[in-house]
């Protein structure tokens, strides 16, 4: 047996087939030439964008397709900063006309410090969006309960955090993620909380269809590196995945044979 | 004759000159603002207006407009 070659692995959302397992986030870097060289390190075929009121003053400014070619790279366009399905389901309206695409990224977000989920809210977005033709991918508390009902509302892929957005504190929550994937049928990525390549991995080897993340790439000193790192990470969480790691044993059991020693 | 047209545009008042021989159409006001009109989207009064619509879409004083695009996001 040859093994499994990660090329031939893809999985697809909305109808939509991708080879990465890594879907990056635009924001947070140093400038946007830094933006497309960390994209292009990670290997990301989607990448998540906001929606932003055009800054009048400066309209030449230069802007994000410029260096991420929306031809190439499926954008996901995003909701943070929305605290209502209404703003929710307003903006990513603008972002279908802007970028004439309907797979979207649904937040809603409760108060900083955390940005927490705030579920109720997103229930509503969630209804409202899929009823106006949206396929949403949503970002969602580590519940079960709410989990489920997002995808029997029509959710395409369920995001549950890791830890709160932004903060790198990697999973604090694997047992509860694969316990909730395990009644989750649409795709099932982690969406926050990945601080260093391992956590990617993690998230990998529980069994995640992909991560999503941002800020552990765009704070690395070094983000383009991290943004390399993070997809190996992905590839060997993944192949770990595959490969079904071996049990757990309380207690040594050699690997060399402990017969035929000399005397 | 000219006439001026007082729009709300991503949130401030401004005032902007129609055509000589019409009223102020969307396509108009983005080629004004100097906006590459495939990087942007816009919405008037809350309803947005489809691209293929932006010459004959006519704005008229009080109109809400907001015009947004991609940034960086997470």
């Amino acid at each position: 047996m040859d093994g499994i070659n990660a090329a031939d692995d893809t999985w697809s959302v909305a109808g939509r087939i991708f080879h990465s397992r890594l879907i990056v986030g635009t924001g947070r870097y140093k400038d946007l030439p830094e933006t497309a060289a960390a994209i292009e390190a990670s290997g990301a075929e989607i990448v998540t964008v906001a929606v932003r009121r055009v800054n009048l003053s400066d309209p030449k400014a230069p802007m994000l397709q410029d260096y991420v070619d929306p031809k190439k790279i499926t954008y996901l366009p995003n909701t943070a900063g929305c605290f209502t399905a209404n703003e929710a389901v307003r903006t990513l309206r603008l972002a279908r006309e802007a970028g004439g695409w309907n797979l979207v990224k649904l937040e809603v977000l409760g108060p900083p410090p955390l940005l927490y989920p705030d579920m109720p809210g997103t229930f509503e977005a969630a209804a409202a969006l899929i009823k106006d033709g949206f396929e949403v991918m949503v970002y969602c508390a580590d519940d079960p309960l709410a989990a489920r009902r997002l995808q029997d509302l029509g959710c395409v892929a369920i995001m549950p955090l890791g830890a709160p957005i932004g903060s790198g504190l990697g999973l604090q929550n694997p047992a509860m993620l694969s316990m909730i994937m395990e009644n989750v049928t649409v795709p099932f990525l982690v969406d926050a909380g990945v601080g260093t390549a391992s956590d990617a991995a993690i998230a990998m080897e529980l069994g995640c269809t992909a991560v999503l993340l941002n800020s552990a790439i765009a704070h690395a000193r070094d983000p383009v590196t991290m943004a390399k790192a993070m997809k190996y990470a992905v590839q060997a969480g993944r192949l770990a995945y595959l490969a079904g790691r071996m049990p757990r044993r309380m207690g040594a059991d050699p690997s060399s044979p402990l017969t035929g020693l000399i005397r | 004759m000219q006439s001026s047209v007082t729009l709300t545009l991503n949130g401030e008042r401004r005032v902007f000159e129609g055509p000589a021989d019409g009223p102020l159409s969307v396509i108009v006001l983005l080629v004004q603002l100097g906006l590459d009109t495939r990087k942007v989207a816009v919405e008037r009064n809350e309803e947005i207006v489809p691209r293929s619509r932006y010459a004959e879409t006519w704005l008229a004083s009080g109109d809400q407009l907001e015009i947004v695009h991609f940034i960086g996001g997470g």
